[in-house]
């Protein structure tokens, strides 16, 4: 055969050495095409900057707190009339007389030591310290009440504002268009500080304290959210790593292929991308009207997050089953195992590792699920923390993300603070899992 | 190894295209090219045979610098195109490759219409000036590549959707589309059955005509009955280079005589 | 007895169940247990799998069945007239519920139970239960009655249970003898286990669209469907006479999921192409397990994000100076948050498409000098289409589903708007915000949520089976 004749001029043959514009004008493009790549994969890792760096920035200020030191008086004249320290009688005493008691130190401290400012009432000085000082040292009082008729060096909690100055969240400008501080306060609080008798200190409440009322940020923790995360994580590696093994089993090992088994598939693969905020309302519609279960109970939240997590649970172990070699199967059917026996005996404990990194990795999904759980009356303002369990997983709890939503839905900028540093807590929560399931990964990896 | 008509090969041409000089591959710390010296001709079919794992791939790779894509392989010494080091710093791979294009071993047609396939060279060198003659262009390639008249009717038709033979021919039409000087075949018959590679076989031997032609083998039976040349590697060393002819009846070196008698391979 | 009491009695019971029947099993051939037909510890599984799943179950069956059956007895006591306005028959139950838990408390403290309705309120109080109003006579009978009931009934439950294990008890240990078939029976009892949790899927899906289907019907009862599905307005009133067109939210929630769309496919596809084709090892052994990091970030945190960051940051850049809009919350910034949150899924499904292009066909495009951006555009991207477009339309079914976002990032306002500084809202922001709200239950406004909610899952299915679909066909091509 010959080659057509054509009226192409055959390509010109320049030396190799030298670049023709074209090749130059497409390695360009080339260093464009690149350079997108680059910058999309800055994009990424900026946006992950910017997003720990301002959640850090706001959050990590939650864990301190300003406290006011001072000696306080316990006048057993007015916290107990009887004088017989009995404690039904000692309740009777409320917050507003510890309130006074406290305010008096307060004003008395600071008078003393010539730290009032100029033109501040007493009142106001007062208002310097949190609404929940009173309440704690009610609580102390009642704990000990030994500590009636004596002195005692306590340090109160500052308001949240006050404590916006020393987190720079307040200034005195700002306190001059705020009606809940002025910026006399703002000097008493700066001069209380020079003395050392105000500061900073790390923050245990925070962790351990239920939530607060909407005018008292200072005092708002985590305890109730906390715990009710727990008591859900409790009922969903209880109901979903049974259920989610023991379906992978099935469909794996055993299920023939049919209609049924098809049915099963189709709704694992649909289910894994369903909106989770649809679970929610199948929670809402099925296990709170229907079943009559307890609204905003970790029970409810619970079972709704095991059905989330299934799917995911379901699809890593069965990819864990399936990387189990089927010679190890043969090799136990072959010496005359029922099939039963080789899953059992042999399967399941090679696939365990994966199977448990699958479950880590669906429950802080879970954890951090929050669109659900404000359905099924999470969102509810929880003060009492749940009893143990069994009990306890029928009372009304919170949980950690919707604390965080809760936060940010108050007024005061200072639950913003709050709502940062929830996130982190729960950022750590949702580290530990991770690493937790890498490292078992690494231990147990194996390569067939 | 009687219907080898050996006799009636003829070099026609004895311009040098590719001069090798000490030239030596490396992967990460495996030798795996040693000081290969070899001047392939132009318009002439040259036939690299060996046993597996010879390095007569690898070096095949080296001629169009397609190892580049390879990061821990490194090349040393000087491989000349007419003349010019082709791993000079100044040469632009995407240039040479150009010049110098490549058929593999597994039809891998791009998941394009067969018209694309061939189109695809000339459209990204910028080889033709409008869609007439890129249409020329095509046609010619499949016609050398022998495939025009079995396909001229669907061009628009998927690549993939042709035969393992008809795939291999279009592959060699993509890569003749270029209007390259030398056509590296990396064992190109190995995925076919014994019709597509007779048809390809024959193709090879048309290709001559405007290209040199450097073939990869496995099979000492095809090397015979498509080059002209052959050049034998063992464990990385170029053992034996000469005419076809003589190789394959007059091995002078013990190992290539035991490879074509078929005692070590 | 409570619950937990009687789960562990019958769990005790069962492993008790289990030595004694591994033990009447060995005790039939003499210890020779090669006469048996499987291992002994097989005849105590069935005797332990007898006594315990049966019982179990009925007492799971029981406390979902019990509540109903009660609920509908003691509903029927109420007076009609005793339903204050503004109640409703489900708030006076949960008060007749809590009168009943407090009447047991008062009887646990070996207090006198109030006879008439009038002292009930302070006997309460007493005890730490609180009421909001005074008790009507006919919602104290019906207290009362119903903790008569739920005491008869839990009794009965837990003799039903117990002789259900103990049955199953017996049964099993009557059927212990040599040539009993242990292991067989025992194994079609794990295998009818294993099929009933694989069912929990087809279960949920169920409970999904039934109680989804069931309230929607309930809503276009109360509320027209012509007015649902083509009214350009959304405007819920407390009082009744509310627009609920669901146009402004799809409208809401298209806007903000182009946006994140707009945001995550080039970033997300061009990260998987540097990654797949030109990063080095290194290079990718650090950035892709952190843009995995994105992926496992909880929704809330992106929330927050958009609410304290991104909002004020566009605001103050963006719309303010450009005269666009003043309000923090916007669709550009719940867009751009969620296109963030999608980046790691698009990459990452990408990643796994342009990794399943075969080398060949690489190698055939450099063999005849393309370069790799060449490659890449025309040879690798053309190939992986089909899977990348899969994987678009799961980050689209993503971003119509997500809510977290929105509801802190989005605003409220529901209208159609082109411009992307507007606050505007989704159909996830007020599902969440009709059904937290406190309009009562069986009104249009709350049960709007339902008929939103079976929109969205209807949406997100098709987009989820079609892209399942696609990306399926491409796994084929190249399997």
């Amino acid at each position: 055969m010959t080659a057509e004749a054509t009226n192409i001029p055959a390509p010109k043959r320049r030396s190799l050495y030298q670049l023709d514009a074209r090749t130059r004008r497409r390695n360009a493009s080339e260093t464009r095409f690149r350079a997108y790549g680059v910058a999309a994969i800055a994009f990424g890792m900026i946006a992950l900057a910017v997003l720990l760096w301002s959640i850090l920035g706001q959050g990590l200020s939650a864990f301190t707190q300003t406290r006011i030191a001072m000696d306080v008086t316990l006048d057993a004249a007015v916290l107990d009339k009887s004088g017989k320290r009995d404690p039904v009688e000692l309740a009777k005493a409320t917050t507003l007389a510890y309130g006074k008691i406290l305010d008096q130190a307060l004003v008395k401290q600071a008078t003393d030591k010539g730290l009032m400012p100029e033109g501040l009432s007493a009142k106001d000085a007062a208002g310097i310290l949190s609404k929940e000082a009173p309440a704690q040292l009610r609580r102390m009082v009642l704990d000990n009440p030994a500590l009636i008729g004596t002195t005692v060096q306590i340090e109160a909690l500052a308001n949240g504002r006050i404590d916006g100055l020393l987190k720079g969240r307040v200034t005195m400008e700002s306190a001059k268009l705020d009606s809940n501080v002025s910026p006399a306060q703002l000097v008493l609080a700066q001069n209380l500080k020079d003395a050392g008798l105000l500061a900073k200190s790390f923050n245990f409440d925070f962790i351990t304290a239920p939530d607060a009322s909407e005018v008292r940020p200072e005092a708002a923790g985590l305890g109730v959210a906390i715990l009710g995360s727990l008591y859900m994580m409790m009922i969903v590696l209880v109901l979903a790593l049974p259920i989610g093994v023991a379906a992978s089993i099935y469909l794996e090992e055993f299920a023939a292929k049919n209609w049924f088994t098809d049915l099963i598939e189709v709704n694992i693969a649909n289910l894994a991308a369903v909106p989770s905020i649809v679970y929610g309302i199948l929670g809402l519609a099925v296990f709170i009207n229907f079943a009559g279960m307890p609204q905003s109970s970790p029970l409810v939240g619970g079972l709704v997050l095991t059905l989330m997590t299934l799917p995911t649970i379901i699809i890593a172990t069965r990819a864990s089953l399936k990387a189990v070699p089927p010679s190890i199967k043969d090799a136990a059917l072959g010496i005359g195992a029922s099939k039963t026996q080789t899953v059992f005996h042999h399967v399941l404990p090679l696939a365990m590792p994966g199977i448990m990194t699958g479950t880590i990795i669906g429950m802080a999904h879970a954890l951090g699920e929050t669109a659900p759980l404000l359905l099924i009356g999470m969102v509810a303002f929880v003060r009492d923390y749940p009893a143990a369990p069994p009990e306890g997983f029928l009372d009304p709890a919170a949980a950690l993300p919707v604390q965080v939503y809760n936060f940010t839905r108050r007024a005061d900028p200072a639950f913003l603070e709050r709502a940062s540093g929830a996130i982190i807590v729960l950022l750590v929560f949702l580290a530990l899992m991770n690493v937790a399931a890498i490292l078992l990964r690494r231990k147990f990896e194996r390569r067939w | 190894m009687n219907d080898m008509r050996l006799m009636e090969r003829v070099v026609d041409d004895t311009r040098i295209k590719i001069s090798a000089k000490d030239v030596q591959v490396w992967y990460g710390d495996s030798h795996a090219i040693k000081d290969v010296n070899i001047d392939i001709l132009d318009k002439t079919v040259t036939a690299f045979i060996g046993p597996s794992g010879c390095g007569k791939s690898t070096f095949l790779r080296t001629l169009n610098r397609m190892n580049d894509t390879i990061p821990i392989c490194r090349v040393e010494g000087e491989i000349l195109l007419d003349g010019e080091n082709i791993y000079d710093r100044k040469v632009d791979p995407v240039q040479l490759r150009a010049r110098v294009g490549m058929v593999f071993q597994k039809p891998n047609p791009f998941p394009k219409s067969i018209y694309d396939n061939v189109a695809y060279g000339p459209r990204i060198h910028g080889l033709t000036r409008n869609k007439a003659e890129l249409d020329e262009v095509v046609e010619s390639a499949l016609k050398k590549a022998a495939l025009w008249k079995e396909v001229k009717d669907r061009l628009t038709a998927p690549g993939t959707g042709l035969s393992g033979g008809q795939q291999q021919r279009l592959c060699i039409a993509r890569a003749v589309a270029t209007s390259p000087e030398v056509l590296l075949m990396d064992e190109p018959c190995s995925a076919l059955d014994p019709i597509a590679t007779a048809q390809v076989e024959e193709l090879i031997d048309e290709l001559r005509e405007n290209f040199s032609v450097v073939i990869v083998t496995h099979s000492m039976q095809q090397a015979a009955r498509v080059s002209q040349k052959t050049a034998f590697f063992h464990m990385g060393n170029l053992v034996e280079y000469g005419d076809t002819t003589q190789i394959f009846t007059k091995p002078s070196d013990p190992r290539t005589e035991s490879y074509i008698t078929g005692r070590i391979g | 007895m409570s619950i937990g009491i009687l789960t562990l009695i019958v769990i005790a019971l069962a492993a008790g169940g289990f030595l004694l029947g591994r033990q009447i099993a060995v005790g039939k051939v003499a210890g020779d247990i090669r006469k048996l037909h499987s291992l002994p510890g097989y005849y105590g599984q069935t005797v332990f799998l007898f006594t315990a799943v049966p019982a179990l179950l009925l007492m799971l069956g029981w406390l979902l069945v019990q509540p109903l059956l009660i609920h509908e007895r003691v509903g029927a006591m109420i007076a009609p007239e005793d339903i204050a306005s503004g109640s409703s028959a489900s708030l006076v139950m949960s008060d007749v519920r809590r009168i009943a838990d407090g009447l047991a408390l008062i009887e646990a403290q070996g207090a006198a139970i109030p006879a008439d309705a009038g002292t009930v309120r302070e006997a309460l109080g007493r005890v730490g239960v609180a009421l909001g109003t005074d008790v009507k006579p006919s919602v104290y009978a019906a207290a009362k009655a119903y903790g008569a009931m739920s005491a008869t009934g839990g009794k009965a439950m837990s003799v039903a249970v117990l002789v259900l294990a103990l049955a199953g008890f017996g049964f099993a240990i009557a059927r212990i003898r040599p040539a009993f078939r242990a292991r067989n029976v025992s194994e079609t009892f794990v295998r009818a286990l294993l099929i009933g949790a694989s069912s929990v899927a087809i279960l949920t899906t169920l409970g999904i669209v039934l109680s989804l289907v069931f309230e929607t019907v309930h809503f276009f009862k109360v509320y027209p469907f012509a007015d649902f599905f083509f009214s350009l307005t959304w405007n819920p009133k407390f009082g009744g006479g509310s627009d609920l067109g669901i146009w402004p939210l799809i409208w809401g929630t298209l806007y903000i999921s182009l946006i994140a769309l707009l945001v995550a496919v080039p970033v997300g596809i061009f990260s998987a192409i540097y990654l797949a084709e030109y990063a080095s090892k290194k290079v990718r052994a650090v950035v892709k397990p952190l843009l995995e990091v994105l992926a496992g970030i909880p929704t809330i945190v992106y929330g927050l994000f958009a609410l304290i960051t991104v909002g004020p940051a566009l605001r103050d850049w963006f719309a303010q100076p450009l005269g666009l809009g003043s309000s923090s919350s916007s669709v550009m910034t719940a867009g751009v948050v969620m296109g963030i949150m999608l980046i790691p899924f698009v990459s990452s499904l990408s990643d796994d498409i342009v990794n399943a292009v075969p080398q060949s066909l690489r190698d055939g495009s450099y063999g005849i000098g393309a370069t790799q951006s060449e490659t890449i555009r025309q040879v690798i991207l053309p190939a992986a289409l089909p899977g990348i477009v899969g994987a678009v339309l799961l980050a689209a079914s993503r971003a119509i589903g997500e809510t977290m976002i929105v509801v802190m990032g989005a605003g409220a306002a529901a209208k159609m708007s082109l411009n992307p500084f507007d606050a505007m809202t989704t159909v996830t922001v007020k599902i969440v915000s009709q059904l937290t709200g406190d309009t009562e239950f069986n009104s249009p406004e709350t049960l709007v949520a339902f008929a939103l909610g079976l929109t969205l899952f209807v949406f997100t299915l098709g987009l989820n089976i079609l892209a399942l679909f696609i990306v399926r066909k491409y796994r084929e091509q190249y399997e």
